[in-house]
């Protein structure tokens, strides 16, 4: 085996397990993309409840900076214990911290509204809810896109350790690499990895740039 | 916080050990990254490329970025020790091309005026005016650095990431919590110090500004 351990051979060592590949590349994917989605459906009503009881705000930001403080990989560890190993604890990990930068991202995005646009359509006579959904929610959105965005990349990454917990993805060839000192192995688990953390950004960056108008860039 | 108590002397070598891990790190991505910063400020059609590809790299995940090393830098201290210091980079060139982007143009005319040379003017008037936002993006490099050390451990890197992996093995959460307050500490530590330390100069500008010196 570390007779042909040329790490440039992943290519090949990809190209003769393009089953198991795949299936790596499913696991990977499923996690990054429930987590986000589950991510976004707590986060998003989180940061309006926050941004409409002013008591919350203080806490609820405190906490979700301690939050983003706390290592990836400890937060993978401490399901361990509670939740056991496989998707399920890897998954709920994913979630917790795809929820940090939406949450954030989306109170910033509303609270950047303009105190004048603010009242100018409360002199218009919108209730709380249209004042929300027509002025502020618009307003936020390319703040709340650019916290997707950063959940989605730190996502791809995360589910990469949670190989650690048995959570499967492009992890568990880095794992193997890493035991056995095989490096087509661990290449080909990190290189794909890598690859598609830089191809997120960049493709959700042009999608940003397409979506939101110029007048609103961050 | 029992078992950092229990095992004072182990959590405290592994502390050290990260704070050596990132201390390093940051004194390699600033004596690069500085000038780098310093560079794409003078030469202005290579700011985008380089803040574009160190925008790039810095979102290849570092267990990725970790194993790509290992067969070239080997397991160990070093390996972690470059790939956090080309992470640190990124904030470190970025925020020092701001600063320097920020040095008021009458002010630089003004140099010139009194007859100082390039590199004078640069040392004596543009360094400092810049020096507090070259802190805050050492300072938002260092947190980031905590973190991602905590993953060195995969690779051998030692630090903090022990007391986590520790748990893993064992499947207890003790050690991953002790690992897990002391990195947010240090992290914390990190944020408010440099912060400070950005803040002093910038109030030593203000005032020497007042005094019209």
């Amino acid at each position: 085996m570390l007779r042909n351990n040329d790490p440039l051979d992943f290519i090949d060592y990809i190209r003769d397990n393009p089953d198991k590949f795949w299936q790596l590349f499913n696991q990977h994917m499923t996690l990054v993309i429930y987590a986000v989605i589950i991510g976004l459906i707590i986060a998003v009503p989180l940061a309006i409840l926050t941004s409409r009881v002013k008591a919350l705000e203080t806490p609820m930001k405190g906490l979700a900076n301690i939050g983003q403080a706390v290592p990836s990989l400890a937060v993978l560890a401490l399901m361990l214990p509670i939740l056991g190993i496989g998707f399920r604890p890897s998954l709920f990990a994913l979630t917790l911290l795809a929820i940090l930068p939406i949450f954030l991202n989306t109170l910033v995005g509303i609270q950047s509204a303009d105190p004048a646009v603010i009242d100018a359509a409360r002199g218009m006579g919108t209730s709380d809810f249209q004042l929300l959904r027509m002025v502020q929610m618009p307003l936020a959105m390319p703040f709340m896109f650019a916290g997707i965005q950063t959940a989605i990349v730190q996502s791809i990454a995360l589910a990469t350790l949670s190989a650690y917990i048995g959570g499967g993805g492009f992890g568990d060839w880095i794992l193997q690499g890493l035991a056995v000192r095989n490096f087509p192995i661990l290449l080909a688990g990190a290189v794909p990895v890598a690859v598609l953390a830089m191809v997120a950004e960049i493709v959700l960056g042009l999608v940003r740039r397409m979506v939101v108008p110029k007048g609103l860039t961050v | 916080m029992r078992y950092i108590l229990d095992n004072p002397e182990k959590v405290l070598d592994l502390t050290w050990d990260h704070i050596q891990l990132v201390g390093i790190a940051i004194l390699i991505a600033s004596a690069i990254g500085i000038p780098l910063g310093i560079l794409i400020n003078r030469v202005r059609w290579l700011q985008l490329p380089v803040l574009n590809l160190s925008g790039v790299l810095y979102t290849v995940p570092s267990i990725a970025f970790f194993a790509i090393l290992i067969p070239y830098t080997g397991i160990g201290k070093t390996t972690a020790i470059y790939a956090l210091a080309v992470y640190s980079l990124l904030a470190i060139v970025r925020n020092t091309a701001a600063g320097m982007d920020e040095v008021d143009k009458a002010t630089k005319d003004a140099a010139d005026g009194m007859g100082m040379t390039k590199l004078q003017r640069l040392r004596m008037v543009e360094l400092p005016l810049a020096l507090p936002y070259i802190l805050t993006g050492i300072k938002i490099a260092t947190v980031a650095g905590i973190g991602i050390a905590v993953i060195a451990v995969v690779i051998g890197g030692g630090g903090l990431g022990r007391l986590v992996f520790d748990g893993i093995r064992t499947q207890e959460a003790n050690p991953v919590l002790a690992g897990a307050i002391m990195s947010v500490l240090l992290a914390f530590i990190a944020d408010f110090g440099i912060g400070r330390l950005a803040l002093l100069f910038r109030r030593d500008l203000r005032a020497s500004a007042e005094r019209g010196s």
